[in-house]
């Protein structure tokens, strides 16, 4: 007799007591020393790098910023469940840190492809916070790796890189940057990148920062006859996109996860006011046609919870789905989080107009959210391209 | 050998010999396992079925032996369920009995009661039905004034129920009877009457979608005895609400993924129908109609496994299920819209040279798929109690 046959216990959805203390210890973190207010510091005195530089020491004293790296990097090796749990707390707060461009895209594009030296030499800096990475992705409104056509001419083993990037994450603080580049193939073939590790101050890039709504930091990144040497290319030369995809699936699944931190701070705001808020002398949550919606909303969340809880324990178990998991998962959670934001507002009326109440911001952050690693159009047409039909 | 892992053992070799080779094979619906007074066997196989698994207590499994049930705890009874399904076999009993007031009597029946209706059930003997709705309460259920009357030795039943399934079929009806005018909820008793008694008249109710299992069932000076009666007089709605949760999960689990079955999966249809560009469906719009779709039934499908691991690891649900039944509802509606934009006019013919049956039965099945979100509590219903119960909003707004 087999044991196969025997009940197994299953753990797809329900956190391990590391886990939980992990999540714990985030949530005090976010909610005690980067609330809400800090980002409104952030933009009303219009800090230069858009982000807390104390903060974020704390952040990597914490360990937080070395989740994804194993120890060996000096990474505390919680994976990617542990960031989830991570983001989705940094999600109740609007925390602006590099933590998604640094700690997560570019960790997971080095991990995923980067040679022992690269590693050894760049993620133990990750994880401790004193370097910052950012990927330099998209070209256009709209994500799509296929379309990249930032030019990547092939010379003494390396590659000289022309052209134009939008959209960069944290790219005006960071340290280094990982640029995409077309190596080889036409616009519109998903193979033939290349993954270039490039130093901010090198000849022939420009960096200039852009203001986005959700006053988050992004950058326009130009490239002028930049050189990379062989050994600044991560993987190797047009053999990018592969890696590439990878790393972008971990990374949707763990935004989705910031995302539905988001939705679930918007929901529980909104639920308080439903019960505080008085009109015609009875609190507005007694009438049904909020109470309906209300209730829908929570039915929504509650879908959202299970998605994302099983893409981030189907990626620590490198399960062959993900790349379907994370386009089911970024697609539900870019449509649910217009949903609450949107309702969320409606509900908070003419208050929820005022910059004074945080319930815009979360809107506003979360249609960047949206569109980032791919809007609910293209995740759904990528979910039925995978699926076969 | 732990004892379950015997247990399995035994349980796959009895199965092997005692599950008849054609009760698994997929089941023609005329010949679903109902049991009751006047059973219909149009294969001899199901009732040897039956028979030999209720010898065993294995059409109840969780029920106590002493009512007919098997005895067996929640991990043999796990055991059992994934053996059935090694073998793909035949539900050997369907139950209204099983699966609805069974759970009910073992709460709040006398001994004398259990003794006297769990064992015919377990056997398949006794078929039942439910009396809940009326012409006059629907979602308001506790507003139903079918009577009865104290008459000293028996009661006096007068009323009219509604949505009665299978009443036409059913040996024993119980029964919501109002037993106190003055109050509502409180005036509320549980009685099990014996359909054969004078003055029960079941009427099939015929559908949009067609011929229904559903009946209005009429009770005109029916006089029930007074030892019928189940958990005390005027306590009646604690054992109602008891059994609507038993409902609400059944519903909430039915029908899911029927319909386009018999015509491949819904995304297979939609290529047969518009063609393929790239291995795509080549409806752009169509085409997103349909991920949508299949996108939802994954993520409802996660959303059931994550309540069942954690209500296995000890986490409540209670009232969150209503999600279940408000979403799995519409989202099965939602399913036969897309099937019937697929189809077009062939969806919508019910007769004609040429057509295909699987694709004609599509639309009864489309037009039965709006009481979904009817039967066993409306969406509105559900909705309304995610709000009081998990949300805890505040009740009395008018505006």
């Amino acid at each position: 007799m087999t044991s196969e046959n025997l009940v197994q216990p299953k753990t797809d959805f329900i956190l391990s007591e590391e886990q939980t203390m992990l999540r714990d210890t985030a949530k005090q973190f976010f909610s005690e020393q980067v609330p809400v207010s800090n980002l409104r510091k952030l933009r009303d005195e219009e800090n230069p790098d858009g982000i807390d530089r104390d903060v974020w020491k704390q952040a990597a004293e914490l360990g937080l910023a070395g989740i994804l790296i194993p120890e060996a990097y000096g990474g505390t090796d919680f994976g990617v469940t542990g960031m989830g749990l991570v983001m989705e707390e940094a999600g109740r707060t609007l925390a602006a840190t590099p933590l998604f461009s640094s700690s997560i895209l570019s960790t997971l594009i080095l991990l995923e492809a980067a040679s022992e030296e690269q590693k050894q030499e760049i993620l133990p800096a990750i994880a401790a916070g004193e370097m910052i990475i950012a990927v330099a992705l998209e070209e256009s409104g709209h994500h799509n790796p296929a379309a990249i056509t930032m030019s990547g001419a092939k010379k003494d083993g390396g590659l000289v890189l022309n052209g134009r990037k939008t959209f960069v994450l944290d790219g005006h603080i960071a340290d280094k940057l990982i640029i995409v580049a077309r190596s080889s193939g036409e616009k519109g073939d998903t193979n033939g990148l290349s993954l270039c590790l490039v130093d901010a101050d090198a000849t022939g890039l420009k960096v200039s920062r852009s203001k986005m709504v959700d006053s988050r930091n992004s950058s326009e990144v130009t490239c002028e006859n930049l050189a990379v040497s062989a050994d600044m290319i991560i993987g190797t030369i047009d053999d990018g996109a592969a890696p590439l995809e990878n790393a972008l699936d971990q990374a949707r699944i763990l935004l989705s996860a910031e995302i539905l931190g988001g939705v679930n701070e918007v929901f529980e705001r909104t639920l308080q006011y439903l019960k505080d808020r008085k009109q015609f002398g009875v609190p507005i949550g007694s009438f049904q046609a909020l109470r309906h919606r209300a209730s829908a909303i929570f039915s929504e969340i509650e879908i959202c919870k299970a998605v994302v809880t099983f893409a981030l324990s189907q990626s620590d178990k490198k399960s062959n789905q993900i790349a379907r998991l994370a386009s089911l998962t970024k697609a539900r959670l870019g449509e649910a989080s217009t949903l609450v934001s949107n309702e969320g507002l409606q509900m908070h009326g003419g208050i929820g107009m005022t910059d004074d109440v945080d319930i815009g911001l979360f809107m506003k952050r979360a249609r960047v959210q949206l569109q980032l690693l791919g809007d609910p159009g293209f995740h759904r047409a990528r979910y039925a391209r995978l699926n076969g039909y | 050998m732990s004892d379950l892992e015997t247990f399995r053992e035994e349980t796959r070799a009895w199965l092997e010999e005692n599950c008849p080779a054609s009760m698994r094979t997929p089941m023609p619906d005329e010949e679903q396992p109902w049991g009751g007074r006047n059973p219909s066997y149009p294969n001899p196989d199901t009732k040897i079925w039956m028979e030999r698994m209720a010898a065993r207590g294995w059409t109840a499994p969780t029920w106590p032996t002493e009512y007919g049930g098997g005895g067996l705890n929640k991990d043999e009874n796990k055991v059992l369920q994934q053996e059935l399904k090694r073998i793909e076999a035949r539900p050997c009993l369907n139950s209204f009995g099983i699966w609805m007031l069974g759970p009910a009597l073992l709460e709040f029946a006398t001994e004398e009661q259990k003794l006297k209706y769990l064992p015919p059930i377990t056997r398949g003997e006794i078929r039942w039905c439910q009396g809940y709705s009326e012409p006059g309460s629907g979602s308001d259920l506790a507003g139903l004034q079918t009577k009865a009357e104290d008459m000293g030795d028996h009661y006096l039943v007068n009323g009219q129920k509604v949505w009665t399934s299978y009443a036409d079929k059913a040996d024993w009806i119980f029964c919501l009877v109002r037993t106190d005018t003055s109050v509502k909820h409180e005036g509320i008793s549980f009685l099990l009457i014996d359909m054969e008694t004078e003055g029960v008249d079941p009427r099939p109710i015929k559908l949009i979608s067609g011929s229904s299992p559903f009946c209005e069932t009429f009770l005109t000076d029916v006089k029930v005895p007074k030892e019928n009666l189940v958990g005390e007089l005027n306590k009646g709605w604690t054992i109602a609400k008891r059994l609507l949760e038993h409902e609400r999960a059944m519903i909430s689990g039915m029908n899911m993924g029927a319909g386009e079955a018999s015509l491949g999966g819904m995304e297979e249809l939609a290529k047969e129908v518009f063609g393929e560009l790239d291995g795509m469906i080549a409806h752009p719009t169509l085409r997103d109609t349909v991920t949508k779709h299949k996108m939802d039934e994954e993520a409802f499908n996660l959303t059931l496994r994550r309540t069942g691991e954690l209500a296995k690891a000890g986490h409540g649900i209670g009232a969150e299920a209503s999600i279940f039944k408000y979403y799995g509802s519409e989202m099965n509606k939602r399913r036969f819209e897309i099937l019937l934009e697929l189809l077009g006019t062939d969806a919508l013919t019910t007769e004609g040279e040429g057509h295909d049956q699987d694709v004609m039965d599509i639309s009864p099945q489309w037009l039965r798929s709006k009481g979904n979100s009817i039967e066993g509590g409306t969406t509105e219903v559900q909705l309304n109690i995610i709000a009081k119960r998990v949300l805890d909003l505040p009740e009395g707004g008018q505006a």
